[in-house]
């Protein structure tokens, strides 16, 4: 019987122990973002800089900039820094959000196999995709709803390709992030729509480059809104806030220049104030 | 194959610098996982011994039920603790979303099936080996079912080892759940996600790696403590 309850208490003890998780009372805010953001390594940047200067730590969660925004909806964020401007202004417009305010912007570009099946080399955007539709060169979409699809549904529409009767088994809707999705192309030699800050953290590139990029038709925007308290009442509004305030600030501005990878530059500030 | 020699190299070399971040992520992995494991034993083990010596209405039923959730996805338990715990959720107000508890409990609903399961199944054999001795004793059958628990501990561990297998290599429930928060929620499974998100192949399976030595160093030491213990008190 002793035996018994020393091994009862033993289990007892030991899942106490992994129970307490050590999760000191810390100040934190939770930000809903894209996974363009933390895979291009942006936010590992960002956060010890924004913790120096504030005492406040950043949980970020990364999701597409639809599943971001749904996040935030739920009240489950309370600052989402997203890309996809019409979608954050039907967010702000359904009162989920206070007010959308520019933070940066870096690029898409069109990666592709160097070897050029569809001849869309250093073409503007629209007519590369055109060429691609054309040749039925594989394309890889990333299908999830995110900034970057939303954008490349746009670019297709501004192209005159009607997807739905263009759509054949050279459109491989992968229904993935950045990351996962340039794998796929990776493997199957084939092109896709992907911003600049991924491409360049991305390590397994196989025998892709750069196909189309530089035109100003493929500017990025990126937007920081502070989820709306009046919706959800236990939103961090003071500390959500001042990552706000700090990143559109010139400290803030200026610690989005300095991130570079390889010496290029990934994210460039343009915050109105 | 020079990916997996590089990985296997990159592996040694993680493990020899004993680089802090990788060890604070294997060591929350491990705390998550033991935690949900322990939950479900204390949850399940007694459910299993009761399907197997009870007789109700609906047994067999149940005995199905359990059965088949040991295939649950954890990508739809994720998402269910998700809704539940979310702020629009109806336990919102804990605020437990994207927290280590969060992950404890979709982990703990995830592996009690299986743990019940396999718990019913060596306590079953039990049952029809022992039922005559412990009915002339008068036991009662929530007390045979006790008796049978604690009879059958040393082959109960192996339950409890499936379920923990179960719990550390699942990635879909924790990603869900836990958000992959770097500091915070980010596990062995959800950083090897992540880095092949990146590209880095060699890295995430190197990280594989690890999390294999890791697993079967925990069932090495189960395995030896359970030997150890049946010459001791079997």
């Amino acid at each position: 019987m002793i035996t018994r309850r020393l091994f009862c208490s033993a289990l007892a003890s030991l899942g106490l122990l992994a129970a307490t998780a050590s999760q000191a009372q810390e100040r934190f805010v939770t930000v809903s973002s894209t996974t363009s953001t933390e895979q291009s390594g942006l936010f590992s940047h960002l956060l010890p800089i924004f913790e120096k200067a504030s005492g406040i730590k950043l949980r970020v969660v990364a999701l597409g900039t639809g599943q971001a925004l749904d996040m935030a909806r739920r009240g489950d964020a309370d600052v989402v820094f997203v890309h996809d401007k019409a979608a954050e202004e039907k967010f702000i417009a359904e009162g989920y959000g206070v007010k959308r305010q520019e933070v940066m912007y870096n690029d898409f570009i069109v990666i592709g196999p160097k070897a050029d099946p569809a001849k869309a080399l250093g073409r503007d955007i629209l007519e590369g995709l055109r060429r691609i539709e054309a040749t039925k060169a594989p394309f890889v979409s990333r299908g999830d709803k995110s900034g970057t699809h939303a954008a490349e549904l746009r670019y297709w529409k501004a192209a005159g390709v009607d997807l739905d009767k263009a759509k054949g088994p050279w459109y491989r809707d992968t229904g993935s992030g950045m990351g996962p999705a340039l794998n796929t192309a990776a493997s199957m030699n084939a092109y896709i729509l992907a911003d600049r800050g991924t491409w360049l953290s991305f390590k397994n590139r196989g025998d892709l480059g750069i196909i189309v990029e530089g035109d100003t038709k493929l500017f990025n925007q990126y937007g920081v809104i502070l989820v709306n308290p009046a919706k959800h009442p236990h939103v961090k509004q003071a500390d959500g806030q001042k990552f706000i305030d700090w990143v559109v600030s010139d400290a803030g501005q200026k610690a989005i220049a300095d991130y570079k990878i390889g010496g290029e530059q990934l994210f460039f500030p343009n915050a109105k104030r | 194959m020079t990916e997996f020699s590089d990985s296997f190299l990159t592996a040694w070399q993680l493990l020899a610098a004993s680089d802090a971040r990788l060890s604070a992520i294997v060591l929350l992995s491990l705390r998550v996982s033991l935690a949900a494991t322990v939950i479900a034993c204390v949850i399940g083990m007694p459910i299993g011994a009761l399907l197997a010596v009870g007789r109700f209405p609906g047994r067999r039923v149940l005995i199905v039920l359990f059965n088949g959730l040991m295939g649950l996805p954890p990508v739809v338990v994720g998402l269910l603790v998700y809704l539940l715990l979310s702020r629009a959720g109806p336990l919102g107000q804990f605020g437990l979303l994207f927290s280590p508890t969060a992950m404890v409990i979709a982990q703990a609903v995830l592996v009690t099936p299986i743990v019940a399961a396999l718990t019913r199944q060596v306590i079953a054999d039990e049952w029809s080996e022992y039922r005559e001795q412990l009915r002339s004793l008068g036991a009662s059958r929530a007390r045979a079912a006790a008796t049978l628990l604690w009879d059958g501990r040393f082959s109960l561990s192996t339950a409890a080892l499936a379920g923990f297998g179960r719990a550390i290599a699942e990635v879909g429930a924790v990603m869900i759940v836990g958000g992959n928060i770097d500091g915070v929620t980010r596990v062995m499974t959800t950083t090897i996600a992540l880095e092949t998100s990146k590209g880095d192949l060699p890295l995430a399976l190197a990280l594989g790696f690890i999390l294999i030595a890791v697993v079967l160093a925990i069932n090495a030491v189960a395995y030896a403590v359970r030997g150890w213990a049946e010459r001791r008190w079997g």
